[in-house]
C-alpha cells in the first residue's frame, strides 16, 4: 500500500504526462503481482465498490472528530477525500511493518456491503499513515484523480515491456485488454517476458481504431508548417503532384466522438477512440444494434434527420446514465463508415473498397432509424473535391481520404488515411492578461487571454476576453512574448499578469458559437495563435461584431 | 470583546490593530512605527524598522540590523532569554519560542497577573534554535497559522528522506527549494547535515547574509557555497546537476530558475500537506517541513499553559477558538493588522 500510496503522490506533482509515464514505469517495473494489477485496475476504472459511498466516510469520521472541526477542515481543504485522510486520528499502531499490503486492502475491500463496509474501513484507516489513507478513500470511492487515464497506464506497460525487449505494441495490449481481468498476471507475465501473449477471445473486444494523419503534414515540410505557409490553391498543386485521385475515397468528417460498435454472439459493446466502454451511457444506440458484426463510426445526435450540434453529444457522453428525457430530446445515432466484423468474419484484412461494398450492404439490414452510412463523395480531381470541401455546406469538419486498397490497421498508419481540415477560422485579438505555463514553462508567461473591442453600454470602445490559447507559436516567440508581458504589466493578481492592451495576435479557431455565460456572448473552439502582429496598432483588431458573424459562418453541427 | 482601557483584567489590550502594554506602555511586534516596541522574531511581519526603542533577544537585534541596517532603530536594547525587565508597572521577560533563531515568546507580568504572546512558534526540535519553553499564564496569544486539524505534520526527518530519495532518483536534476531566507533556509542547510547528505548544498545569492549571520552567531552548519553570479556558462549549469539549490520563492518562479539544470521545483512548508494547493503552487516535490505549530502542538501547548483566556492571532481561529471553548477554556479571535496566511509556514 505505501509503494501504491507514494506513486499516486509523485503523480498528483509530476508535471507532464512523460514524467507520469517515467514513474508508472518504475513502479510496474518494482512491484510484484499481484499488486501492480491492481494499481492497473484502480487507474483503468476497473474497480467498482459501490457499497462504499462518500456520505459512509463522512459519517465514520464524524464519529471520530468534532463534527464542527470536521466541517472547518473540509471547507478549508475543499476535498472530501483529502479532508478524510489528514483528520483521521492517528493511532500509535501505524508502524511501518504493519502497514496492510495493497493485496491485502483490495481483498477486504471486495468482500463490503453496506452493513459490514464502516468497520472495514475504519479498522483500515486506522493502521495507516496520511498519504495511505488518501489512497485508500481514493481506491474506495473510486476516482483517482492523478492525471492518469487508462490509456497512458497502458502506454507506460507497452514501454516498460519494451525496455525489457518485448514486443507489446499499445494497440495490442488495448485489444487484449476486455478479455483480461484484474490483477491482470498473465498481461504482466508476457509483459516482463516470463510467458508468452495471453490467450483471450477477442471476439468481442475493442479492435483498436485506425486514425488518419493530416492531409498538411504530409505536403509540407516541418518549417512550412511551423512558418504558417499552409494555403488552400498551394495543398491543390501538391496533392496533384504527390496523391493520385483515383487511389482513395472520400467522405465527409462528421463532428461526433468515434466509436466502435460491437454486437458478436449477443455481446452488445459501445467503445470509444480511446477504448472506453461507454455503452451505459447511450442504452438507445445499444438497443439499435441488431447485427451481428462490428462497425466503425461517428456517434451523433439526429433529431428528425438533422444532426444536432456536438455540445448535445458531449452532454449525453458526460452522463453516466442516460434519463428519459435525454434519451428522448438526443436521441443517439451511428453514421457508419467501416467494417470490421461481418457475422464471424474477420473484414479488417480486406482493402477498403471491398469493406466499403459490404459495409452498405451490411447497414442496409440493421435498424434503418439509428444507423446509416456515411457518403462516399464522387471527385474527379483534387480541385474538384477542394471545391466541394469549400463549398459545402459548412457544417463538416472537412473531408476524409481513405486508400481503396488498404486493409484496416489499429494506430495512425502512413499514407493509408488523411483528413483534410477545413481552415480554420481567424480573429485579429488583443493580449489581455498572461499566465504561467506550468511544468517546463513555469517561469514562462505561456497562457494568453486576449480580447476584441466592443462598444460599453456608455458608448466607449472597451476590449472583452474572448477566449484563452497556450500554443501556436515557437520557443524564440514564446521568449520574446515573455518579455514583452514583463515589460508592460499593469497590474499583478498571483500567477496572472495584466498587460497593456497593445500586443495583437491573429488566433485561429475551429469554429465560435453563442455562449451567454461569457462577457463576450462568444466561446471559441480550439483556439490557437496564427500569428504575433507586433506591427499592428491595437485600435485596429476586430469587433465583436466581427466575430459574431462568423457563428453563422460556421454553426456547430455534423452534418 | 470588550476590554475597558481604565481597568483592563490582562496585561495586554488591542490598541489600534497591534498588542499594547498600558502598564509598560510598550506595543509588542506593532506593524507601525511606535516609540517603545518588543519584538519576537526577525519576520518582517513582526519586526518593522524605524521604532524609538526596541528589546528583542541579541539574536533578533542582529538579524534586523542585517536586514534593515544599523540604524534600523532609535535605540535597541538585547534582553537574554529568562532575564526580568522592569518597564513601567510591568515586567518582562522572554523565553524560547522555537522559530528561528533569537525568536522569543513575551512573558508580560502586572499585578500578579501574566499574559504570554506566542509569537512564531513550533514544539518540534529545530538544530538552528532553542526550543520552546511552555510558561503557566493566565492569558495565552497564541499564532494560529496551522489550527485546523489537517495539519499535523511529519517527523522532518521523514520528509528530508523523501528529498534525499528524489535527488538519488534523478541525480542527472536539481533539487531547488524555494525557502524564506531567514530561518527556513538555515534550518534546511542544518537538517540536510543532521541527516549525512554529502552532496553540494548552493545558496541563492539573496540567502547568504542571513545564513553567514548564523553562523557568526554560533549556529552549526555544514559545508554550502553561494551560487555563482552573473551569466553561467555549460560547466556552472552542469555542476548543479544532483545538487540542492536553496533560493527564495520569487527567484524560483523567475527567470533565474532557467538556469538550473532540469530542476525539481520542492516547496518546504505546513501547507505542502494539502496536496491541490501544493500542486497549485507549482511545487514537483513537496516537503511537509514548518517553522509553525501543527493543530496537535498547539492545542497541547494551551493545555500546558493552563491559561484561563487565548486570544488567537493570523491563522484559523474559528476551528481553534471551538476547540478551546470544547476544553472550557476562554477563548476570542485577535484581529491584527498586517498578519494572513500569506505568510510562509
Amino acid at each position: 500500500m505505501k509503494r501504491f500510496a507514494d506513486l499516486l503522490t509523485t503523480l498528483i506533482f509530476a508535471p507532464g504526462r512523460n514524467e507520469k509515464l517515467r514513474r508508472l514505469q518504475r513502479y510496474f517495473a518494482q512491484t510484484p503481482d499481484p499488486d501492480r494489477g491492481w494499481a492497473l485496475a484502480a487507474f483503468a476504472g476497473e474497480i467498482s465498490l459501490p457499497s462504499a459511498t462518500p456520505a459512509m466516510l463522512r459519517a465514520l469520521v464524524e464519529a471520530r472528530v468534532d463534527p464542527v472541526l470536521f466541517r472547518y477542515s473540509y471547507d478549508y481543504v475543499g476535498d472530501l477525500a483529502e479532508t478524510v485522510a489528514l483528520i483521521w486520528p492517528s493511532s500509535s499502531c501505524c508502524e511501518p511493518k504493519d502497514a496492510p499490503r495493497l493485496r491485502d486492502v483490495i481483498d477486504k475491500l471486495l468482500t463490503l456491503s453496506r452493513t459490514n463496509a464502516p468497520p472495514i474501513l475504519a479498522d483500515l484507516l486506522d493502521h495507516m499513515p496520511p498519504d495511505q489513507r488518501l489512497a485508500l478513500v481514493k481506491l474506495t470511492t473510486g476516482g483517482l484523480r492523478v492525471g492518469v487515464s487508462a490509456r497512458i497506464a497502458k502506454t507506460a506497460l507497452s514501454e516498460w515491456a519494451a525496455s525489457r525487449a518485448v514486443n507489446a505494441p499499445l494497440e495490442r495490449i488495448e485489444e487484449l485488454w476486455h478479455g483480461l481481468e484484474p490483477p491482470y498476471e498473465p498481461l504482466f507475465a508476457w509483459l516482463s517476458g516470463a510467458a508468452p501473449e495471453p490467450d483471450v477471445d477477442l471476439a468481442t473486444s475493442f479492435r483498436p481504431m485506425m486514425l488518419a494523419n493530416a492531409i498538411d503534414g504530409a505536403l509540407y515540410g516541418a518549417d512550412e508548417l511551423r512558418a504558417d505557409q499552409i494555403a488552400a490553391p498551394e495543398t491543390i498543386v501538391r496533392l496533384q503532384q504527390r496523391l493520385d485521385p483515383a487511389e482513395f475515397a472520400a467522405e465527409w468528417k462528421w463532428d461526433g466522438v468515434r466509436v466502435q460498435a460491437i454486437s458478436v454472439n449477443g455481446v452488445r459493446r459501445l467503445f470509444s477512440r480511446s477504448g472506453d466502454d461507454i455503452a451505459a451511457a447511450f442504452p438507445d444506440l445499444v438497443d439499435a444494434l441488431e447485427f451481428e458484426g462490428v462497425l466503425d463510426g461517428e456517434l451523433l445526435v439526429v433529431r428528425d434527420g438533422v444532426v444536432a450540434p456536438f455540445a448535445e453529444v458531449q452532454k449525453r457522453l458526460g452522463r453516466k446514465k442516460a434519463g428519459p428525457k435525454l434519451l428522448r430530446e438526443s436521441p443517439a445515432f451511428l453514421r457508419a463508415y467501416d467494417l470490421l466484423r461481418a457475422g464471424s468474419h474477420d473484414m479488417r484484412g480486406e482493402p477498403f473498397r471491398v469493406r466499403r461494398e459490404a459495409l452498405e450492404m451490411f447497414v442496409q439490414g440493421a435498424d434503418g432509424g439509428r444507423i446509416d452510412v456515411s457518403p462516399l463523395i464522387a471527385f474527379d480531381s483534387w480541385a474538384e473535391l477542394a471545391t466541394l470541401r469549400a463549398d459545402a455546406t459548412t457544417d463538416k469538419e472537412g473531408v476524409m481520404l481513405k486508400r481503396w486498397d488498404g486493409v484496416y490497421v489499429g494506430g495512425r498508419p502512413m499514407g493509408q488515411w488523411w483528413k483534410w481540415k477545413r481552415d480554420p477560422l481567424t480573429a485579429d485579438c488583443v493580449l489581455l492578461y498572461a499566465q504561467r505555463g506550468h511544468g517546463g514553462r513555469s517561469s514562462y508567461f505561456s497562457d494568453y487571454t486576449f480580447g476584441v473591442w466592443r462598444r460599453a453600454a456608455d458608448g466607449t470602445r472597451e476590449l472583452a476576453p474572448v477566449g484563452k490559447a497556450y500554443s501556436g507559436f515557437t520557443d524564440q516567440e514564446l521568449t520574446r512574448l515573455d518579455q514583452w508581458v514583463r515589460a508592460n504589466t499593469v497590474e499583478r493578481y498571483g500567477p496572472v499578469r495584466a498587460v497593456k492592451p497593445a500586443l495583437v495576435v491573429e488566433v485561429a479557431f475551429d469554429s465560435i458559437q453563442p455562449s451567454p455565460r461569457r462577457k463576450a456572448g462568444v466561446a471559441m473552439r480550439f483556439p490557437r495563435f496564427k500569428r504575433i502582429r507586433w506591427d499592428k496598432p491595437a485600435q485596429e483588431a476586430d469587433q465583436i461584431e466581427q466575430l459574431k458573424a462568423l457563428i453563422g459562418a460556421r454553426p456547430e453541427q455534423g452534418a | 470583546m470588550t476590554m475597558s482601557r481604565a481597568q483592563p483584567k490582562y496585561p495586554l489590550i488591542l490598541e489600534r490593530g497591534a498588542l499594547f502594554c498600558p502598564a509598560g506602555g510598550f506595543y509588542i511586534d506593532p506593524l507601525r512605527v511606535v516609540d517603545r516596541a518588543i519584538v519576537t522574531h526577525g519576520h518582517s511581519d513582526h519586526c518593522r524598522p524605524g521604532h524609538g526603542k526596541v528589546l528583542a533577544t541579541a539574536a533578533t537585534l542582529a538579524i534586523a540590523r542585517a536586514r534593515y541596517g544599523e540604524r534600523a532603530f532609535g535605540a535597541a536594547q538585547a534582553l537574554a532569554y529568562g532575564e526580568r525587565l522592569k518597564i513601567g508597572d510591568a515586567t518582562v521577560m522572554l523565553a524560547p519560542a522555537g522559530h528561528v533563531l533569537g525568536s522569543a515568546q513575551v512573558v508580560v507580568e502586572v499585578d500578579g497577573v501574566r499574559a504570554v504572546v506566542s509569537g512564531d512558534y513550533k514544539r518540534t526540535a529545530d538544530p538552528t534554535c532553542q526550543p520552546f519553553e511552555a510558561i503557566r499564564c493566565d492569558l495565552f496569544i497564541t499564532e494560529a497559522t496551522f489550527a485546523i486539524p489537517v495539519f499535523r505534520h511529519p517527523p522532518v526527518e521523514d520528509e528530508i528522506a523523501r528529498l534525499l530519495a528524489s535527488v538519488q532518483a534523478f541525480p542527472e536534476r536539481a533539487h531547488a527549494i524555494s525557502v524564506y531566507p531567514l530561518g527556513k533556509c538555515q534550518r534546511l542547510i542544518a537538517e540536510l547535515g543532521r541527516s549525512g547528505w554529502g552532496g553540494p548544498i548552493v545558496l541563492h545569492s539573496g540567502l547568504v547574509k542571513l545564513t553567514e549571520l548564523y553562523q557568526q552567531l554560533g549556529v552549526t552548519l555544514p559545508e554550502w557555497r553561494a551560487a555563482a553570479a552573473g551569466k553561467w556558462d555549460a560547466a556552472a549549469r552542469d555542476s548543479l546537476r544532483g545538487a540542492i539549490v536553496l533560493a527564495p520563492g520569487s527567484a524560483l518562479s523567475d527567470k533565474w530558475a532557467r538556469r538550473l539544470p532540469d530542476p525539481v521545483m520542492c516547496g518546504a512548508s505546513g501547507w505542502m500537506t494539502v496536496r491541490q494547493r501544493a500542486k497549485q503552487s507549482g511545487v514537483e516535490l513537496p516537503l511537509i517541513i514548518s517553522d509553525h505549530a501543527d493543530w496537535d502542538a498547539i492545542c497541547a501547548t494551551i493545555r500546558e499553559t493552563e491559561a484561563e483566556m487565548v486570544w488567537i492571532t493570523h491563522g484559523a481561529e474559528e476551528a481553534l477558538a471551538h476547540w478551546c471553548q470544547t476544553q472550557g477554556v476562554q477563548a476570542a479571535p485577535l484581529s491584527i493588522a498586517g498578519r494572513s496566511d500569506a505568510e510562509p509556514g
